[in-house]
């Protein structure tokens, strides 16, 4: 799969991976096949994340998709020469963002609106926290990333505002080297 | 006496020659009483004390009179009305001549631009202390022995290593700990068996008159020189703000590397006698190891967590929390000391483990003393070993060796090129980051050696180690060696290089959310590949954390904040403290400061006796009362703000950013516009009865009448003002503003006289959404956050505005 840029060895480990996950062994991915799996259920984020696999109205996710998805957490090639006719590959820098970006925003209107943004700080921050501070909070981020005033954070804001966080520490996995 | 006249003197511009008069009669002053310094401190200077002390004793003997006297002879003498007897305070006073000269060193390098720009201070003070040492010898004084071991490990080392253990960044530190130790550990050996190993080898070559030194002292010398010293690498780091990386790289290196040398130096000094090692005693070499560093860092954790145990119930005696943190630290390294395990290691656990829980704990005020103290003792600390180092140097005694002495510089330089190149290319395999060609250089270049190493030579057995002068003086050369021109060429080396420097900017709500957010996708992630990496075990330490530990060591509800709120109150706060900076009057430039900074998250509902206490009705008298307290409050904290100016602090968060304030206050501007349907949690004063707001405000303040309020609104907030924040009269005017709808044009500054300030707890009022329980919450929520800013009085006359508001 060249434009995952796994190597076979990767590749065999992540079918491994799917493998067991398809209890069923039907060769593709349901969403209570990703909620068996421990840790998700506890991740306050684990539901957006189980549905960044499934493209729109998909129920099941293959292989494929699997490895295209996981893809992105691949750590960067720093030697990749900059050749602006090939597509920006899976794993860069921007690609990753905006994977983050599409976690954010679940209606798929290229914003982060306010009320994409409470969900998220919600669910992070589940019941410690009083609805004011929420939107305290909520009010305080879009003012601070919102650069043309239209109440809601979009892509390039996004990007903005992560520019001094080392994305590609951040959102790497070594194991997918 | 003249030189407390001169030290009198403006300081404001002093001339070179002015200050360098001054350190002459310094100077003087101190050769005649600096000679029983050594003496005092350090006990088998025994001898000294009688030369040093013998002309002293003298002179008060016979002004003295009658005191030494024994009673059965009594003669009646004039009554001394005016004796010397310096003998009497010598030890103290000396001790004090020498901080003080330390810090007017200090003082002195600062006035200097120019010299302090080219020179790293360290460099300075070694020269100073030279310049003591020579002069003392001039005058025909023996130099005190003043890096004596004893004085230096138990009293010099501790401050500095805990400044940097309990200011040290954590997350950076973990992330790359695994290339932090096999620096430490693996680079360290790797130095010590190099040089030792060639240096024997070299000695053993004809003509060099070396072939006295075995391999062992060698090898014990090899350990000596190769550890990286943190208190040099503190002070040239500090002043060349390279890239977090790289400074956490070398830092933790240099504290890390400690538990290697300390085995290594008991190994070879105990079977230096033996003259042999056997292969037993390497196995035991590194179970002692293990048992030093680990056993180090336990010992630090225990008394961290009791420490951080012990804050949880200071909430009373808030004056004397900051020695909580200094005792126990100080506690920790000694025990580890007494067991011979790391100290070093012992102290850096201490003040990491208790960091977070104690500053949970404590006051504000307590947390500002603890900073300054640990930072005013590390800088003191770190200017007398330097200058020590230079009067060692002068002390003696030295038996110089070209060939000993330039091989140990060239070796020493070799083998940590060598031990960094050879590591980076094995650790790049296992990092995400790699580290560049850049990054190595200065990784290598940053080795700088210290007094440390000084001190452990210093340590010595002389019958042991025939060569142990040549040996010190070897050290000094090193040492003096890096400082000098290592140190000095580092700055112009990273401007050369162009590597990256620290990113000065503070971090903003965005990256905070979004960095946890991307943890937890990680971690997600990492789950879904069936990973355990890096992201669940910190997850799972985090749930541990927050699940069982913060439960014990953290007072009050507080354990429940996450981590995100604590970060938004404390940006709050902050902005807080800038508008106050700015003189007031000033728009906030963020709609929500607020009460929300000042409340603890309480998700159970204070008794409501409680929350009724502490609403006081005011009465006219009172608010005038607090509104002077508060006033002069202000002023105060402005000016005392205004003077902390130091450059080798922290990036005090109140300090910077005057730019992107008045960026804010454009900001404001514009958000203004923007205010309508938002509930506004604004701090606001609760005022006198004239406006409607003030009305609602008082109602508001009154829990009963809380619930019918919230029944009838209509979206207007009403709000109170939180004592803690301290907010100027006019600016808090101005919230006021927001409060009314559609109240956004209006010229906020003319509002003097009716709004006045007057905090009491801050009460949101919820917006239409509130629920029942959330209304007593914010009742009872304000409580504990007013109670623990305010329940710390502070030694002064803060007292005063407490007692309007605490039940």
């Amino acid at each position: 799969m060249q434009e995952t840029g796994f190597t076979p060895a990767h590749i065999v480990r992540l079918y491994d991976r799917f493998e067991a996950l398809d209890k069923e062994k039907t060769g593709l991915l349901r969403p209570q096949d990703f909620g068996a799996i421990n840790g998700l259920a506890m991740n306050p984020i684990g539901d957006r994340i189980i549905g960044a696999f499934f493209s729109p109205g998909q129920e099941t996710v293959d292989f494929h998709s699997f490895v295209r998805i996981l893809a992105h957490f691949r750590p960067e090639d720093k030697k990749r020469p900059k050749d602006p006719s090939m597509p920006e590959p899976v794993n860069s820098r921007t690609s990753k963002i905006k994977f983050a970006f599409q976690l954010y925003d679940q209606d798929k209107d290229g914003k982060i609106s306010r009320a994409e943004l409470l969900q998220v700080l919600r669910s992070m921050l589940e019941m410690q926290v009083t609805e004011e501070q929420l939107e305290s909070i909520a009010d305080r981020t879009i003012q601070e990333a919102d650069l043309d005033k239209d109440d809601a954070i979009s892509f390039e804001e996004f990007r903005k505002s992560l520019e001094k966080v080392n994305i590609d520490h951040k959102m790497s996995i070594r194991f997918l080297r | 006496m003249s030189v407390r006249v001169a030290l009198h003197s403006p300081s404001g511009s002093r001339s070179f020659l002015e200050r360098g008069l001054l350190l002459l009669v310094i100077l003087i002053l101190l050769e005649g009483t600096v000679l029983t310094l050594g003496a005092a401190s350090s006990p088998d200077i025994g001898a000294q004390d009688n030369t040093g002390g013998h002309d002293h004793r003298d002179d008060h003997r016979g002004i003295e009179g009658s005191r030494g006297n024994t009673n059965y002879t009594y003669t009646k003498k004039a009554f001394p009305v005016l004796s010397l007897d310096y003998h009497h305070i010598q030890v103290p006073f000396e001790i004090s001549l020498w901080v003080l000269l330390a810090s007017l060193m200090k003082l002195g390098f600062h006035l200097i631009p120019r010299l302090s720009s080219i020179v790293p201070e360290s460099c300075l003070l070694i020269v100073v202390g030279l310049l003591v040492g020579g002069l003392i010898k001039l005058v025909g004084e023996e130099v005190p022995p003043v890096l004596d071991s004893k004085l230096f490990f138990l009293c010099l080392l501790p401050p500095i290593i805990l400044d940097a253990g309990y200011f040290l960044p954590i997350r950076p530190f973990m992330e790359n700990i695994g290339t932090i130790l096999m620096f430490a550990v693996v680079g360290t050996l790797w130095n010590a068996f190099f040089v030792g190993g060639l240096l024997y080898a070299v000695c053993q070559i004809e003509g060099t008159y070396l072939s006295q030194v075995e391999l062992l002292p060698c090898l014990l010398f090899g350990s000596i020189i190769s550890a990286v010293d943190p208190v040099a690498v503190l002070a040239v780091f500090e002043e060349i703000h390279i890239n977090e990386l790289l400074h956490i790289l070398v830092f933790g290196e240099s504290l890390l590397n400690d538990a290697v040398t300390v085995v290594l130096y008991h190994l070879f000094e105990e079977y230096s006698g033996a003259g042999e090692v056997t292969p037993m005693d390497v196995v035991l070499g590194v179970i002692c190891f293990l048992i030093v560093s680990l056993g180090g860092i336990a010992v630090g954790a225990i008394y961290g967590i009791l420490a951080a145990f012990t804050s949880r119930f200071t909430s009373h005696t808030r004056v004397i929390e900051p020695l909580f943190v200094f005792v126990y630290s100080y506690m920790a390294y000694l025990s580890a000391e007494m067991f011979h395990l790391s100290g070093i290691m012992a102290l850096i656990a201490c003040g990491a483990v208790m960091r977070p829980y104690v500053e949970a704990n404590i006051s504000h005020k307590s947390h500002t003393t603890v900073k300054y103290f640990l930072k005013m003792w590390s800088s003191v600390s770190e200017t007398l070993i330097f200058i020590f180092l230079g009067v060692a140097t002068v002390a003696g005694p030295h038996s110089w060796n070209w060939t000993f002495v330039s091989v140990t510089v060239i070796l020493c330089l070799v083998s940590r090129v060598i031990g960094v190149v050879g590591l980076t290319f094995i650790i790049n395999k296992f990092r995400i980051v790699k580290l560049t060609t850049k990054d190595q250089f200065i990784v290598a270049y940053g080795g700088l050696r210290g007094a440390i190493a000084f001190s452990l030579g210093y340590l010595l057995d002389k019958d042991l180690f025939p060569t142990k002068t040549m040996f010190l003086t070897a050290i000094i050369t090193e040492i003096f060696f890096t400082v000098f021109v290592q140190g000095m060429t580092i700055k112009p080396l990273v401007d050369l290089l162009a590597v990256k420097k620290k990113q000065e900017a503070k971090r903003s709500i965005n990256e905070e959310i979004h960095t946890q957010f991307l943890d937890h996708l990680l971690t997600g992630i990492e789950d879904i590949c069936g990973h355990y990496g890096h992201h669940h075990w910190k997850d799972k330490l985090n749930r541990f954390n927050k699940k069982y530990i913060k439960k014990c060591l953290i007072a009050g509800e507080r354990y429940k904040e996450p981590q995100l709120i604590a970060f938004y109150h404390k940006m709050e706060f902050k902005q807080a403290i800038e508008l106050v900076e700015s003189g007031g009057g000033v728009k906030l430039p963020s709609a929500m400061p607020s009460q929300v900074s000042m409340q603890n998250i309480q998700p159970k509902k204070l008794p409501p006796a409680v929350a009724e206490r502490a609403l006081p009705q005011f009465t006219k008298g009172r608010e005038e009362e607090i509104r002077k307290i508060l006033r002069s409050n202000l002023q105060k904290t402005r000016q005392r703000l205004r003077s902390y100016n130091r450059h080798t602090l922290m990036a005090d968060p109140f300090e910077d950013g005057w730019n992107d304030f008045l960026l804010k206050k454009q900001r404001m501007i514009e958000l203004e516009k923007k205010m309508t349907e938002m509930s506004n949690y604004l701090t606001v004063p609760a005022a006198p009865p004239d406006s409607p707001t003030m009305c609602r405000a008082r109602l508001a303040s009154d829990p009963n009448a809380f619930y019918n309020i919230k029944a009838s609104s209509d979206g207007v907030p009403t709000i109170q003002v939180d004592l803690a924040s301290p907010q100027s009269p006019d600016s808090v005017n101005m919230l006021n503003e927001f409060s009314k709808r559609g109240a956004t044009d209006q010229d906020l500054g003319q509002r003097e006289g009716a709004d006045r300030d007057e905090d009491q707890g801050l009460m949101m009022k919820p917006s239409s959404a509130g629920k029942e329980e959330k209304g007593e919450e914010e009742g009872g929520n304000k409580n504990p956050g007013l109670m623990r800013c305010l329940s710390d009085p502070g030694p002064s006359n803060e007292d005063e505005e407490d007692e309007p508001f605490l039940p």
